[in-house]
């Protein structure tokens, strides 16, 4: 009898354990192995699932239309995290013994929590535009990638337009400027910068934490913001943070046009939310299907049932900027592979194709994705690029982009980067040196 | 002594100087505070009843508010999506009762706590299995639900009272005093508080605990929807409620698990305490502080009523 149950046990465990990590499509001989971190489930699926469909379906449309990259399939694979960085450890050790050539963590915390483990496993961390600010570095942190802007670069522009919208950057003095924040890794992440701006510049900046499990309950943080209130409000928000934010701004009439966000809220935070019209944000990329590659993906792999994102879906504001992040993937891939000249590329190679990266118009265009994007040249000592962003608008239905490229402040970002990246280098003390060569680009 | 004054003294002259918002901030606390006491209903239901400390009373709330939203999302109108919604949550009761409950009766309460865990993940993966991790939008004016703000001017400034706080302010009214009729003055009722008393003298009396669980997991799930329904209102329905569905522990703790009024007088004075400290004493520290305040508040009391504030005092022989 014991014995029949250990046996039970035994088969159940392992199904148990297949199904917790559900196999990638066969990680067969001629594919490269991309595992994808996502959150379908949880506090964060608002978020999670536009960006995760994005990036699948961009890949899976390779893998259809040209039958992956240079001819070897993408062997695509999804861990759910939930966003949370212990289940994003576990993710990571369930897919680094199938040679990823690099993760995608999708998290400011679990991306923190790689950063130490990358160098070792030779596997590289790609936070497209989260994560470590200081990672920019390449010189220091040649493991990983946080492209197309940091966070700091995010703040900065967001101050430059607040001093437009206010006759000039010196007009910020003795203004009050709120920062809603989600008060985790990633929203924690600007404060340094913030801090050191508002001491540069004359303004008074006012701190309104929103702990993860008060994301739906904001009424305490709006109505200190009722109190101080600030001329400008700047959030850092994910997940169900973003609609009740927007929600709880409202309620207090706060005027929305004075609300900037970074680059995080999508559709469903602001549509259906009567008064959310006039709220912005950063962005740097097109939005909708109007571009042959996102009519390849509804053709190739939504109409097929390929996709798990509803048709009407494709396109909205995160599942394009999950696009994004699948095309520095592929061109991360692409690269490595004209590098080396090896079909099969693994982890260091793809370091070596991710750091020369060049993204212009004409490889937009080349890759179905025309002015979907500003340039994008990343190199062995800048794996971020900095690039600029711009403002767009909620007008009750659609966002509108209302202002050109807005240009961050590098005499304010670099110093405190690099002072960051040293920080971080006394903190981790023994943290290595870079001993990778740079290719010629 | 400049710290002294700052958490002594100068919240007091905030107050003061700007009532409107003190007033302000115990209406956000109160509207908070009888969600909270909503969602501790639940637990206390099931607790009086089967001595089930139920863990899966979030989940419950985040479950409802879907299945409401997901089959008017189907096509169904509201009114019927809300009956439909109230059959589901029956068939829930009697399919927890058959496979959780019975099966585990006469089980040390760790089990069945631990069971209730079971209860949670199952329901998470159920419900993200039927209508996807996307967060909803609760349908608000079609279950006719007011939508907009009354501006009061007063003390100098103004008080805004969101119409649909004012709406879950008299639902959660109507709820408590029909539940206190229910179990008063009702059969299934008296039944109820019989078995919460004693399992073994009440089945003496032919009572049926069965019925009875199913009676009152239902019941907890009509309060779970009611909740799910004003969280929704005020936010989304998504999967984060079931976080703020925990702050009802401390309320629990406060008021006692036992208690109706507990949970009532505990949700509120955790409700409107976490918002007075978060507001005035919170800056002082950083802010954020709601997550944790509300277990200060519990704790405090507890140190003079270990009981809670209308729990049972447990003398055991030993």
């Amino acid at each position: 009898m014991s014995k029949r149950l250990t046996v039970l046990g035994l088969a159940a465990s392992i199904l148990a354990s297949s199904l917790m990590m559900a196999a990638p499509e066969a990680v067969a001989q001629e594919s490269v192995y991309v595992p994808l971190f996502t959150y379908r489930t949880g506090p964060f699926a608002g978020s999670g699932i536009p960006i995760a469909d994005g990036m699948h379906d961009y890949l899976q449309m390779l893998n259809e239309r040209d039958g992956g990259i240079g001819g070897v399939k993408i062997a695509l694979d999804e861990c759910e995290t939930g966003y949370d960085t212990k289940k994003g450890l576990e993710c990571y050790d369930a897919v680094k013994p199938k040679n990823p050539v690099m993760v995608n963590p999708w998290s400011t915390g679990i991306s923190l929590s790689l950063i130490p483990k990358a160098s070792v496993d030779k596997i590289p961390v790609l936070s497209m535009a989260y994560g470590l600010s200081a990672s920019a570095r390449g010189d220091i942190f040649p493991w990983v990638f946080n492209p197309p802007a940091t966070y700091w670069d995010g703040l900065a522009m967001i101050i430059r337009y607040l001093g437009t919208e206010s006759g000039g950057l010196d007009k910020l003095k003795g203004k009050k400027i709120g920062y809603l924040y989600f008060d985790g890794g990633f929203g924690k992440e600007p404060i340094p910068l913030f801090e050191q701006m508002a001491k540069d510049m004359g303004f008074e900046l006012k701190l309104y934490p929103v702990p993860p499990g008060e994301m739906q309950n904001q009424s305490s943080q709006w109505l200190s913001v009722r109190r101080d209130r600030p001329d400008f409000m700047v959030m850092y928000g994910w997940g169900a943070m973003n609609p009740t934010a927007v929600k709880e701004a409202v309620k207090i009439n706060y005027p929305m046009d004075k609300f900037v966000s970074i680059w995080w809220p999508g559709e469903n935070d602001v549509n259906g939310t009567e008064g959310a019209k006039g709220f912005k944000m950063l962005n740097w990329h097109g939005i909708g299907t109007d571009y042959p590659a996102l009519k390849d993906i509804q053709k190739l792999v939504v109409d097929k049932g390929l996709s798990k994102s509803p048709k009407e879906k494709v396109g909205e504001l995160l599942y394009n900027r999950g696009v994004y992040n699948a095309v520095l993937i592929a061109e991360g891939i692409a690269q490595a592979q004209k590098i080396t000249g090896k079909k099969v590329v693994d982890g260091s190679d793809v370091r070596r194709g991710l750091e020369n990266i060049t993204l212009d118009e004409a490889r937009f265009k080349a890759i179905g994705l025309p002015a979907f994007a500003g340039n994008l040249q990343l190199t062995c000592k800048d794996h971020n690029g900095h690039r600029s962003a711009f403002i767009q608008q909620w007008d009750g239905a659609k966002w509108v982009k209302i202002t050109d490229f807005i240009e961050p402040m590098p005499e304010k970002v670099k110093p405190a980067l690099d002072e960051a990246a040293r920080e971080y280098g006394e903190k981790n003390a023994g943290w290595p040196k870079r001993s990778e060569a740079c290719d010629k680009s | 002594m400049d710290i002294l004054f700052k958490v002594l003294i100068d919240p007091f002259l905030q107050m003061g100087a700007m009532p409107d918002l003190f007033v302000q901030t115990i209406w956000d606390g109160f509207v908070t505070g009888v969600l909270y006491a909503l969602i501790a209903l639940g637990f206390v239901l099931i607790f009086k009843a089967s001595g089930v400390f139920n863990f899966a009373q979030g989940i419950m709330v985040v479950f409802a508010g879907l299945t409401l939203v997901g089959l008017y999302e189907m096509g169904l109108p509201a009114p019927l999506a809300v009956l439909v919604t109230l059959g589901v949550m029956f068939v829930l009761a009697v399919a927890i009762e058959r496979v959780v409950l019975r099966p585990l009766v006469n089980q040390p309460d760790i089990i069945l706590f631990m069971a209730t865990f079971g209860i949670t993940y199952f329901l998470i993966g159920l419900g993200e299995l039927i209508f996807g991790g996307n967060p909803k939008q609760m349908i608000t004016d079609q279950l006719f639900l007011p939508r907009g703000a009354i501006e009061v001017k007063m003390l100098g400034g103004f008080v805004q009272f969101q119409k649909i706080d004012i709406a879950a302010a008299v639902i959660a009214v109507v709820m408590i005093v029909a539940l206190a009729v229910f179990f008063q003055k009702t059969r299934i009722g008296r039944a109820l508080r019989a078995v919460a008393d004693s399992h073994k003298a009440a089945l003496s009396v032919g009572i049926s605990l069965n019925q009875i669980w199913v009676i009152v997991w239902f019941t907890a799930g009509i309060v779970a929807l009611v909740t799910g329904i004003m969280w929704g209102a005020r936010s989304d329905v998504s999967f984060g409620l079931q976080v703020i569905a925990l702050k009802a522990l401390p309320v629990l703790i406060l008021g006692g698990f036992t208690s109706v009024p507990g949970a009532i007088v505990g949700g509120l004075i955790i409700g409107i305490g976490e918002k007075l400290g978060e507001f005035y004493w919170g800056p002082l520290v950083g802010g954020g502080i709601e997550s944790w305040l509300a277990y200060c508040i519990a704790l405090g009391f507890l140190l003079f009523r270990p009981q809670g504030l209308f729990g049972d005092k447990i003398i055991e022989r030993i």
